[in-house]
């Protein structure tokens, strides 16, 4: 198993909104963290990156505890954290962006190359390589935010709503890239609202229901799940 | 008022404003990467002041203690960010004010300790007197200060925007989560930023005692500028910092002949309210 999370739970000062959440990513393989709006799927993904410490239970990746670990540990391990909105480094250029993507040492050994493979993906970026992140477009930040996780040569790739606010085409774009992905054998975590188009992308899915998680199984069978309507559409 | 004597107060505005800018650069970037103002910035400059007295004492001019009083105070910005900030960072904000102006108080009051609240000066150093360009006259401590500033700053521009570590420390100010998800460690780039900022703040210091007064309060009288050269120029802009010191220098010396000497800080901070008033965030400024 590539990535392992067992009975993980996070708390805000007081305010705990993780309760015992399990989960794991096997190399190669798509899965789908879904949840309504503050169902906890970004607090979960954050305390994999280490970004919020975890109150109690483990999380392994490649069969190394990442509990402890300082969050810019885990970029050399192999995993690629695309943060919920984006947030490029709206000052430096598109280029500047995606080499500080490659900053541990055997990413950057390969940065001339990564980056090549970057802009193939996304030509838009290697048009735009020299402006600042700050003036493009929200989908072209989209595109910036995962070609620079992408600069990192992760094994795996979490993405935190990588489609919010995507007019279609970019959608449509951005879909055919993490097939490309895929197809390369990546591991992706998607961190989604959208229940449709997750699971359409990955093969197996949880779903978190104020911080616990509700049901979890391959993404035919939830599709079909009469929980999963409720957890999203109430009632 | 002759053409000379206002061609030679933009000559000296301007070599002073050099000294403010590499102050103030340094509290920009303190506050850029981590979002804390470093109210001990005048009392470190005090003692880079100190320090280059000292080793001019044992015989060393301060052109030649130039690098060591600015190792010495980078080396005191690793102490603070590891031995104080690090601690603070995740504390309530009243905290982190009370952590450096506590700090800046209990540097003045060793400093007064320790070395008295005489006035020191070095006397005699290698660079001395004055050069005349035509009509007007120029100190040569003075020109050789804004000189040395200007360098520095220029160092310091071209190591932010042109080398790789430089570029991480932008991305750490920018967006600190990205930047560690990345890999960067930003704990180490606020480090980094603590030990240039207040490097600056010793090449600075060294090259204020040449010409300057020393003595325990001589950081309270740069301080504030330093703090309106960075709200002025914008808080985190390198280019803002530049900026605005100069043109406080400026304004400080043009206003003191135009106005009256006893004026010029009061028109300096004149001019910061109305800057903000129209534009708070600075005239470079992103935040």
């Amino acid at each position: 198993m590539l990535l392992e999370v067992d009975k993980l739970e996070v708390a805000y000062g007081d305010y705990q909104v993780v309760w015992g959440v399990s989960l794991n990513v096997d190399a190669g393989e798509s899965v789908a963290l879904l949840g309504p709006n503050g169902s906890g799927k970004s607090t979960v993904v954050n305390t994999i990156s280490g970004l919020i410490r975890a109150k109690a239970g483990a999380i392994t990746f490649g069969g190394t505890s990442l509990v402890g670990q300082p969050t810019h540990a885990r970029a050399p391990l192999g995993i690629a954290h695309v943060l919920e909105r984006r947030r490029v480094f709206p000052h430096l250029t598109v280029l500047q962006n995606l080499q500080l993507g490659a900053w541990h040492p055997t990413a950057k050994a390969a940065r001339a190359e990564t980056l090549e493979r970057v802009y193939r993906l996304f030509p838009r970026l290697g048009e735009r390589s020299a402006q600042l992140a700050r003036t493009l477009s929200g989908g072209e930040q989209q595109m910036l935010a995962l070609g620079r996780g992408l600069m990192a040569l992760p094994r795996l790739l979490m993405v935190d709503e990588p489609f919010l606010g995507l007019a279609p085409q970019v959608m449509e774009q951005m879909k055919g890239v993490f097939e490309t992905l895929k197809g390369e054998g990546m591991a992706i975590l998607f961190i989604e609202q959208n229940v449709r188009v997750a699971l359409s992308m990955s093969s197996r899915g949880y779903v978190l229901e104020s911080g616990r998680l509700a049901i979890h199984g391959p993404s035919q069978e939830l599709l079909a799940s009469p929980d999963l309507r409720r957890i999203f559409v109430g009632g | 008022m002759s053409k000379e004597f206002i061609i030679q107060a933009i000559v000296s505005g301007v070599l002073m404003g050099l000294i403010y800018a590499l102050v103030a650069v340094g509290l920009s970037l303190i506050f850029g990467l981590m979002e804390i103002v470093n109210f001990a910035h005048g009392e470190f400059l005090m003692w880079a002041m100190y320090a280059s007295f000292w080793f001019w004492v044992l015989g060393l001019d301060p052109l030649f203690a130039l690098p060591l009083v600015a190792a010495l105070l980078g080396l005191a910005g690793l102490l603070v960010h590891y031995g104080i900030i690090r601690r603070l960072l995740t504390a309530p904000m009243l905290a982190q004010v009370c952590g450096t102006f506590g700090l800046a108080v209990a540097m003045r009051a060793a400093a007064q300790y320790l070395w008295t609240p005489d006035f020191r000066t070095i006397t005699n150093p290698l660079i001395a007197g004055r050069v005349q360009i035509g009509p007007i006259f120029i100190g040569q401590p003075q020109l050789v200060a804004g000189a040395v500033c200007l360098l520095a700053f220029v160092l310091l521009w071209l190591f932010v925007t042109r080398t790789e570590t430089g570029l991480a420390l932008q991305a750490t100010a920018q967006d600190r989560q990205a930047a560690a998800v990345m890999g960067i460690p930003t704990e180490r780039m606020s480090a980094l930023g603590w030990a240039i900022g207040l490097g600056c703040v010793g090449v600075a210091g060294t090259m204020l005692s040449t010409f300057f007064y020393v003595f325990p309060d001589v950081g309270a009288s740069f301080a504030p500028l330093a703090f309106v050269a960075v709200a002025l120029g914008g808080f985190g802009s390198i280019l803002g910092s530049l900026v605005a010191g100069v043109l406080i220098g400026l304004v400080e010396s043009l206003g003191g002949l135009l106005i009256d000497p006893s004026y010029k800080t009061l028109i300096v901070f004149g001019l910061y309210l109305a800057v903000v008033l129209v534009r708070p965030m600075g005239l470079f400024g992103r935040f």
